[in-house]
């Protein structure tokens, strides 16, 4: 009991933090700083759907990047035909682009999730490292569709002019589009707290432990794992799309191997299973990419070691680390 | 005669050139216990396997409640009303005693995909679940992790969470298998309690309790069935004891 108060105070203290930051930088006008806690709230969303997966359902995805590089593809290229005035498709149905930010989301919410349905539906027959692989080798074949599309600009990628419209808001003013991510990073932990507390949770945790348990009392693992790989590529798949606007640019960068890898190192150093952990790794990520960085290309040499560190000493990650065990009632 | 419950019709399973299951047939009559008894490597766990699901027989037929169910999957048996107990404890270790219950119980009602209200405070399973606990003994100990349950204790519960999916039929792995005096007696007593609610086939080393427990005893050896009776007719044949009993 005592335990689960800390980790309450420790995740509030986390989002109170993570909300400081750029109310700060706005106070003493560093505007650069509100688009670092910008990226730290995508990245660590990102991370919340990994963490689905990842923590709660025990599978190791290395393909997040093309939920991640989905979403954001579907708001960039319909941005890019709303910006052109061009349709996105006319052949068999009429789909123009579109600048209206809700139809974005919900076009990065549903590609990231179909793409997640079929690639789940054959990666969850394996399981251990051959699920990593697959799950890696279908995130490549989508990285390299993404270069060879020359409508698009292939490697070059696209550049996006103007934010999209949410309606009452201004996604052009900075401090307004990180209070959205903040918000939609907020929310995807709670729906996160509310899926992995019930029963379809229950299931869901049931098959990280023991799937020969859950076959016994008549629950198939595979659509809970399915299911729940569904949702967490589409968490993802909706970062991508708030990524592609924050930097108004969108290149097949974001389906890279590279960001699959980094993704899953927003969830481990933050504690796997923890539901705050994502947005203190994607924290720790930036924090040593701006400072560090700032000094030496090298940066991700102290990434490692921390990393390392992480893994061997500290297997709950930095929550583990202050919070103690996840615990289960 | 009432129609049994569960039939083995000549089932065959082999691993290569090895037969562990020749040409088995056996029923489990309503409210009634079977006990299959045999040496280690008899076959009795890959049997066990067959009727659960878990190994699909080389040749042969499963029936349960007259339907054939051999080509069924594991969650689908169990769906059908077939619990099992392991062996080796299996559970879900991070979870409380009572969560592994409440799970059976939510799969018992057909209700897993449901995203919104929180497992921890719903009545409609932790009630049932907490009877299934007091029923075999572990009432006291339900908010504990299994991995601080003593090995008696995760017999018990898996148990507990078998009985959670109100079997018409129970497929128990040596439930008594490490458990000490005490704990042995009081499963056969669990057991004895059962057995008109629901019928069983239990694998058992422990053969004071088989004797106590069982209505019809088959004997297992490499992987055929070389007597099958009662209890005095196996006490009495002499094969089984040049076979097994060793005397």
């Amino acid at each position: 009991m005592l335990e689960m108060r800390r980790e309450n105070l420790l995740n509030a203290g986390i989002a109170l933090l993570l909300l400081a930051v750029p109310l700060v930088a706005w106070a003493i006008d560093e505007t650069y700083y509100i688009t670092v806690a910008s990226r730290v709230a995508i990245l660590a969303l990102a991370g919340v759907g990994l963490n689905l997966a990842l923590g709660f359902g025990g599978m190791v995805s290395f393909g997040h990047a093309a939920f991640f590089g989905l979403g954001g593809y579907a708001a960039g290229v319909l941005s890019h035909h709303a910006f052109e005035g061009s349709a996105f498709m006319s052949w068999p149905v009429m789909i123009d682009g579109s600048d209206s930010t809700l139809t974005l989301w919900f076009a990065a919410l549903l590609l990231s999730g179909v793409v997640a349905a079929i690639i789940g539906a054959i990666s969850l027959r394996t399981t251990g490292v051959y699920f990593i692989m697959i799950t890696l080798a279908f995130a490549q074949m989508i990285y390299y569709l993404a270069i060879s599309l020359p409508t698009y600009n292939g490697e070059d990628g696209l550049p996006l002019y103007l934010r999209s419209n949410l309606p009452g808001l201004d996604l052009s003013n900075d401090l307004t589009f990180f209070f959205v991510c903040y918000a939609l990073l907020l929310l995807a932990i709670f729906l996160s707290v509310r899926i992995v507390g019930s029963r379809f949770g229950a299931a869901l945790e049931c098959a990280r432990q023991n799937e020969n348990r859950l076959s016994a009392i008549g629950i198939a693992p595979y659509p809970v794992k399915l299911t729940a790989f569904v949702l967490s590529a589409m968490i993802t798949g909706l970062a991508g799309a708030l990524f592609v606007e924050l930097n108004g640019f969108v290149s097949p960068s974001i389906l890279s191997w590279h960001l699959s890898g980094e993704i899953m190192i927003f969830v481990i150093l933050g504690g796997v299973g923890r539901f705050y952990g994502p947005i203190v790794g994607a924290a720790l990520f930036i924090v040593l990419e701006t400072v560090i960085g700032g000094y030496t290309e090298r940066w991700q040499l102290f990434l490692g070691v921390i990393l390392l560190g992480v893994v061997l000493f500290a297997r709950g990650g930095v929550i583990g680390l202050l919070a103690g065990k996840a615990r289960h009632d | 005669m009432t129609e049994p419950l569960l039939v083995l019709d000549g089932l065959h399973k082999s691993f290569g050139a090895l037969r562990a299951t020749d040409n088995v047939s056996l029923d489990l009559a309503p409210a009634s216990i079977h006990a299959l008894i045999g040496p280690n490597g008899a076959g009795k766990s890959t049997l066990i396997a067959q009727i659960a699901g878990s190994l699909k027989p080389t040749a042969g037929t499963v029936r349960f409640l007259g339907q054939d169910i051999t080509a069924l999957s594991v969650p689908k048996r169990a769906q059908l009303g077939l619990g099992r107990t392991f062996q080796v404890s299996s559970l879900a270790m991070a979870f409380s005693a009572l969560r592994n219950v409440m799970l059976a119980v939510q799969a018992r009602q057909h209700a897993t995909f449901r995203f919104w209200r929180p497992v921890r405070v719903d009545r409609s399973l932790i009630d049932p679940s907490m009877a299934q606990l007091e029923r075999v003994g572990l009432k006291e100990r339900a908010h504990l992790p299994v991995t601080a349950l003593s090995h008696g204790e995760r017999r018990q519960l898996e148990l507990a969470v078998a009985l959670a999916l109100e079997p018409k039929v129970l497929l128990l792995d040596e439930p008594m298998a490490g458990l000490g005096g005490e704990d042995s007696l009081r499963m056969t007593e669990v057991l004895t309690g059962l057995r008109q609610d629901v019928a069983m086939l239990l694998v058992e080393h422990d053969m004071d309790a088989v004797f106590r427990l069982a209505d019809k005893i088959s004997v297992l050896v490499y992987g055929r069935v070389i007597a099958s009776g009662s209890v005095e007719d196996i006490r009495a044949s002499q094969e089984v004891r040049d076979a097994y009993l060793g005397e």
